[in-house]
């Protein structure tokens, strides 16, 4: 079932960051493009381990620069710091709770294209930047904190079609017992 | 807070040195390895090439042939037109070869245009880029023009086997060599005028005394190389002296739709 579940999340950044690509209808209406990894990255970072969220950080990232103008490589960096922080201090979050998903999105969807472009321009890069940045930004954190229970909700769903589903429980009770058997009899 | 076990400080590591080998790879390499990750998307752009013409299909379908004879009729008009412009033009291109002849100029080459569908947009907010579906395997080579029958778009970046990386006017790395059609000719570069508007862009370095007025149409200069001369960029909405005020800097609307693009023309080499 572990791999099942990477081999879901995997392909579920392959696919999204596809649909990222291909469709435009946000950058029209909102001048500024979704990003859907960070929401993945904090489902991945509360629900797996460090190496899960490694290898998502890693094949997204890949991914994203795969599409992008952005030097190979660069996406990976802030991935993975944001999912090993949410991973770390998971214990400490009620992840159950929309509020708390809600808010983890927004903090991941903000602060991975912030330390994307920091590297950027830490490497040399001049990307686009303008007041109108701050718009993008915006927008990107509010989609992933939307995103991010969405996310949540489709992998509970996954879940729900393809694990094992738990025994049920047993009827049995040791008062309700009737005994037949002769050994028992004599016994008593 | 947990600290990291020695296991998780290896896997930490390794990712952070994975995307320092990336990071510091020579361009060549990266664009290889980079056009290899973008292939693994070849699958679904197919797919979706599939989908977008079986719905067109259904709409055509779909469409009463009332609304197919009006079009058609409109087509038919416009046909005609463009059979007389072509006369004409065929006419005058006769002339210009007899004239550069007389003169001993050399003659122009003509374009040789391949229409290419946009498969792709950069999935980044930061760079203004599109992946169309011409390759090195159809003889595509980095730099080439890219245009629509309304303007210039942009040039080739990144060619890859199947698909290719197109830098958009806007975009920081796609600069481009202009001049204004006034009386005065004045030349300026192209550049990005900022995140949020996709359709206008910045003419840089025009000299202070630049006769630039709104409407005036703004050309490829043809320096530089790279783009042909001629070829509509866009209209100048105003224009005020930069921070520094040693030049002057307009803006730009550009003649072709770049949040629209579906197909583009390459000009091939």
């Amino acid at each position: 079932m572990k791999w099942f579940r990477a081999i879901t999340i995997l392909s579920a950044a392959w696919l999204g960051v596809f649909l990222q690509a291909k469709c435009g209808i946000t950058r029209t209406l909102l001048a500024a493009q979704l990003d859907v990894l960070p929401p993945l990255l904090v489902y991945t970072a509360l629900t797996s381990t460090v190496g899960m969220v490694a290898l998502v950080a890693v094949w997204g990232g890949l991914c994203l620069d795969a599409l992008s103008a952005n030097p190979l490589g660069v996406s990976i960096l802030p991935l993975f710091v944001v999912g090993l922080a949410i991973n770390r201090g998971r214990g400490l979050i009620l992840h159950w709770q929309i509020t708390a998903r809600l808010a983890l999105g927004a903090a991941a969807g903000a602060a991975v294209p912030t330390l994307t472009v920091l590297l950027l321009l830490t490497g040399g890069h001049n990307p686009l930047l303008s007041w109108g940045s701050v718009w993008q930004l915006l927008v990107m954190s509010a989609s992933a904190a939307v995103l991010t229970p969405a996310v949540f909700k489709l992998f509970e769903l996954v879940d729900c079609a393809f694990a094992y589903r738990p025994a049920g429980a047993t009827s049995f009770r040791h008062d309700r017992e009737i005994r037949r058997d002769k050994v028992l009899k004599e016994a008593e | 807070m947990a600290s990291l076990t020695r296991a998780q400080y290896k896997i930490a590591g390794l990712v952070v040195v994975l995307a320092l080998v990336l990071l510091s790879l020579p361009s060549r390499t990266a664009d290889a390895l980079k056009s290899v990750v973008a292939s693994l998307f070849l699958p679904l752009i197919g797919f979706a090439s599939t989908t977008d013409a079986l719905a067109a299909n259904a709409v055509d379908r779909l469409m009463p042939k009332r609304e197919l004879a009006r079009q058609n009729s409109l087509l038919r008009r416009e046909n005609q037109q463009l059979r007389a412009l072509l006369l004409q033009a065929q006419e005058q291109a006769r002339e210009n070869a007899r004239l550069r002849e007389l003169v001993g100029w050399r003659a122009q080459s003509a374009w040789n245009l391949r229409v290419a569908r946009v498969v792709a947009r950069d999935p980044a907010n930061w760079w203004r880029t599109v992946h169309i579906d011409l390759g090195s395997k159809d003889g595509l080579r980095e730099n080439a023009p890219v245009l629509t029958p309304d303007g210039l778009v942009g040039r080739v970046g990144t060619v890859g086997i199947a698909t290719s990386q197109v830098l958009l006017l806007g975009d920081p790395n796609c600069r481009v060599s202009a001049v204004v059609e006034n009386a005065k000719r004045d030349v300026g570069v192209i550049g990005p005028a900022g995140a949020l508007r996709s359709d206008v862009v910045e003419l840089n370095y025009l000299p202070l005394s630049a006769e630039v007025k709104p409407g005036q149409l703004v050309l490829t200069s043809g320096l530089g190389g790279v783009f042909p001369k001629g070829i509509p960029i866009g209209r100048i909405i105003d224009a005020a002296p930069a921070a520094d005020e040693m030049h002057l800097k307009a803006r730009v609307k550009l003649s072709a739709n770049l949040s629209g693009l579906e197909e583009v023309l390459v000009l091939m080499q």
